[in-house]
């Protein structure tokens, strides 16, 4: 399995899955921070922005829908939504602009840091009128819930009396392995997998061109033949083995971990963040009254066991019929890196 | 998202920088590093600099996306 979405896209772009024997079956999981952003997320995102705050964004958040809206939409019905490259542009509307501006912070490990550090530059700069909306995940968490490690004292067993099944074991998901996703590996560091060696399951960290991905897929099916269960880092060029303690230290200063709710995997403890005390003035949550209903799940959209990794997009009943690249339904189709997405465009 | 592009540090202003790579440039965050000097290549993703490489292996990554390897 991989878990990062720009896997997922240089995976599916380079063919490689077409190169493999039979034995061999390549996953997606939960790698796109779009992906597993429950709706409830955009709704809040919408209620900020039919306040009159000036939403500010990644790019691939806006066509995202929520439970009745997006955020595209609710621009061309005239709302300030605004979509930027960098935390830091956000920071600068919010400067020149005057008016109350929102980041919607979404991301991995690989953008946690840069949104802690752009948090630091609104208090340096006394940006009074920035604000950010959380929705960061961690992936070691993820991971953990996908091979059903329990976290802490609690075991990833669902409340008795609910009707859910329990999160599946390695051996019921028949996962043999992890391809381990760059950018975030280049912040946390190998050690931050060591889970996975104590589960006899290997992993390598690997880059995204296709050579990259050929060596990794070769070193993970070699340890898996000869029972060796390891971390390697196969993107040493960009990757320490002990990843960046700066970003880290960067990243401790601002957030702090929180449970999170995850498309398709649910409530996962200690895999989001949150904004420590001191930065408790930038919480868009606490600043403003966001109003938004429970929303019901969309009938027919499987994208939550698209990221679990148990199921192939086409096997979900509207793939490429209701839900298309050009009017998606749910957030897998939406991303450029969501595994619907990739699935369509690359086959 | 993780598609983070080599730059090459061409002005260092404080904790910010000015990166550039085939005629652009860029201002960026260079606080996330270490000891970041004039003429380093640093990966930039959402305007801050998360990596750095050697010349060698961003000459490297620049040459896979001039061949649209990766583009395809």
């Amino acid at each position: 399995m991989e878990v990062c979405g720009t896997h997922t896209v240089a995976i599916r772009r380079s063919g490689v899955q077409h190169l493999l024997p039979g034995t061999v079956r390549l996953v997606s999981g939960p790698g796109c921070p779009v992906c597993v952003t429950p709706d409830r997320f955009i709704d809040e995102a919408v209620a900020l922005a039919r306040q009159g705050v000036t939403v500010t964004s990644f790019g691939d958040m806006l066509r995202v829908p929520g439970s009745r809206s997006s955020l595209e939409k609710e621009r061309a019905s005239g709302w300030d939504i605004r979509a930027v490259y960098s935390p830091l542009d956000a920071l600068k509307i919010a400067s020149d602009c005057g008016r109350e501006t929102v980041f919607l912070a979404v991301g991995f490990e690989t953008t946690a840091p840069v949104i802690a550090a752009a948090a630091m530059k609104a208090l340096e700069k006394k940006i009074a009128n920035f604000s950010l909306l959380t929705a960061l995940r961690l992936v070691p968490p993820a991971l953990k819930a996908l091979i059903a490690i329990p976290q802490g004292d609690a075991a990833a067993q669902p409340p008795k009396g609910t009707g859910a099944t329990a999160q599946p074991t390695a051996a019921d998901t028949g996962l043999s392995g992890f391809l381990l996703p760059g950018h975030v590996s280049a912040v946390i560091g190998m050690q931050a997998y060591d889970f996975l060696p104590e589960r006899r399951l290997p992993g390598v960290i690997s880059g995204f061109a296709a050579e990259d991905i050929i060596s990794s897929l070769l070193m993970l099916l070699d340890m898996h033949n000869k029972g060796i269960y390891k971390v390697m880092n196969n993107y040493p060029r960009v990757v320490r083995d002990d990843g960046n303690e700066k970003s880290r230290q960067v990243l401790a200063e601002v957030f702090e971990p929180v449970d999170a709710d995850w498309r398709g995997l649910g409530a996962i403890p200690d895999s989001g963040l949150r904004l420590k005390a001191a930065y408790a003035a930038l919480d868009a949550r606490q600043r403003f009254a966001i109003q938004v209903e429970n929303a019901s799940p969309r009938g027919g959209c499987r994208c939550g066991d698209v990221l679990r990794g148990l199921i192939d997009p086409p096997a979900c009943p509207l793939f490429n019929k209701a839900c298309r690249p050009d009017r998606p339904l749910g957030p897998c189709m939406v991303s450029s890196e969501g595994s619907c997405s990739a699935w369509v465009t690359y086959g | 998202m993780c598609l983070a592009v080599p730059m090459q540090v061409i002005e260092i202003k404080g904790d910010m920088a000015v990166v550039e790579s085939a005629g652009l440039r860029r201002d960026v965050g260079i606080m996330l590093l270490d000891k970041v000097k004039l003429k380093d290549w640093v990966l930039i993703h959402a305007g801050f600099a998360i990596s750095k490489l050697t010349h060698k292996q961003a000459r490297e990554t620049l040459a896979i996306f001039e061949e649209g390897r990766f583009f395809g």
